[in-house]
């Protein structure tokens, strides 16, 4: 495995392939928790640890059990149920072994089985016949990308707070406008990897 | 008669993409023109009414705790149904919408539906609801495709409309997102804070 092809992987998950800013999986999170840069940061997070483990699981299942039994059909339901189940699971293997990591990242992680984001990856993952060592590299920088978006949202978000906004598009619309924005530059880095 | 009023709350009252915001993934998503954005409604409009109608006919032997997994996997079972129709008969739309068919099974809307009107309501009126908040989010996706492909592509449902250079970026992602801040204000101006 060249080492160059898995970081071309990495910088296009992360950049031109952005998975908020260019794919629009995860918005929800992405403009509901992005109003302050320290819930954005845990949420990044909470993203990252449930991700590449919902990707790991679902791809021994995919390889393992879906295709070797011809139940390929089964995808969608096994992978949700398998993603909500391992939330609830993390959820309370957290709470009881790391309460720390509970209170920071607790919170956020209900609303992870509902981020498109997750499944979306574990989709992407069998959509473009990645081998186990390009997945994971694949998932770690989809879910950079989706903290770098958030991050960025975020930080941009506390300075409009101080900024005078016509009425109508204080709130929800500004933040999609500075989106917008932010999705014009990501567009920048298309053709680099 | 409440069947059409159900229907027409649906369209209006409760539009799902404006006034709850909610769905906005796949909304972003397939409106870059209106023949994706038709096909998206139309797939989440029968995946609602099936999902609404069985959680519906099961709603007094779901246990409580346990209901939010059941209702997913009724949502996933119509999702996959779907999805493999569309996969049989529309092959070019169906490689178009790509992974936003599966993804379906975790639009908000449909399981907000479940939870907040088929589950309390009988199976008649919760098909008018899968019907109303289908068409509802199906305009709401139109709307915002009308917008992105004329102004983009210069074009409407593919046909050309004469415009000498249509500015690209509306179809690009960034495009999605300014389209959608706008309407929004839009809609805020007209609402009106009273």
């Amino acid at each position: 495995m060249e080492l160059k092809e898995l970081f071309a992987i990495f910088m296009a998950s992360v950049f031109s392939q952005n998975i908020v800013l260019t794919q629009f999986l995860g918005i929800c999170p992405f403009m509901g928790v992005s109003k302050k840069l320290e819930t954005a940061v845990g949420m990044s997070g909470a993203v990252l640890f449930v991700m590449l483990l919902a990707s790991i699981v679902t791809y021994f299942l995919q390889y393992y059990v879906l295709v070797p039994y011809g139940i390929g059909y089964l995808q969608t339901v096994t992978f949700i149920l398998v993603i909500a189940s391992l939330v609830q699971f993390v959820e309370m293997v957290m709470q009881k072994f790391f309460p720390a990591l509970y209170a920071a990242l607790g919170i956020f992680l209900p609303l992870i089985t509902t981020n498109c984001a997750v499944l979306g990856v574990a989709l992407l993952n069998i959509k473009k016949h990645y081998n186990f060592v390009e997945m994971i590299v694949h998932t770690v920088g989809i879910a950079t990308g989706f903290a770098l978006a958030l991050v960025l949202l975020a930080t941009l978000r506390e300075r409009l707070e101080f900024a005078k906004i016509p009425k109508p598009f204080q709130g929800l619309p500004i933040a999609f406008i500075t989106a917008g924005l932010l999705a014009v530059a990501f567009m920048g880095f298309i053709g680099l990897f | 008669m409440r069947f059409f009023r159900i229907i027409w709350d649906g369209i209006t009252k409760e539009n799902q993409v404006f006034k709850a915001a909610l769905g906005l993934c796949p909304t972003l998503a397939v409106s870059t023109s209106v023949e994706n954005a038709i096909g998206m409604g139309v797939a989440a409009t029968l995946v609602l009414i099936g999902s609404n109608f069985v959680v519906s006919l099961i709603r007094n032997w779901v246990p409580k705790q346990v209901r939010i997994p059941i209702f997913i996997v009724v949502i996933a079972t119509f999702v996959t149904a779907v999805d493999l129709t569309m996969h049989a008969y529309f092959p070019a739309l169906h490689e178009k919408l790509g992974i936003f068919v599966p993804l379906i099974v975790v639009n908000c809307i449909i399981l907000g539906r479940a939870e907040a009107f088929a589950s309390k309501n009988n199976p008649f009126y919760s098909i008018a609801d899968g019907i109303g908040i289908g068409i509802g989010f199906m305009l709401g996706l139109m709307l915002l495709a009308t917008f992105r492909e004329v102004l983009g592509a210069g074009t409407f449902l593919g046909k050309s409309l004469g415009i000498k250079e249509p500015a690209l970026i509306m179809i690009l992602p960034p495009g999605a997102f300014l389209t959608i801040g706008f309407l929004m204000a839009f809609f805020n101006w007209a609402g009106g804070d009273k």
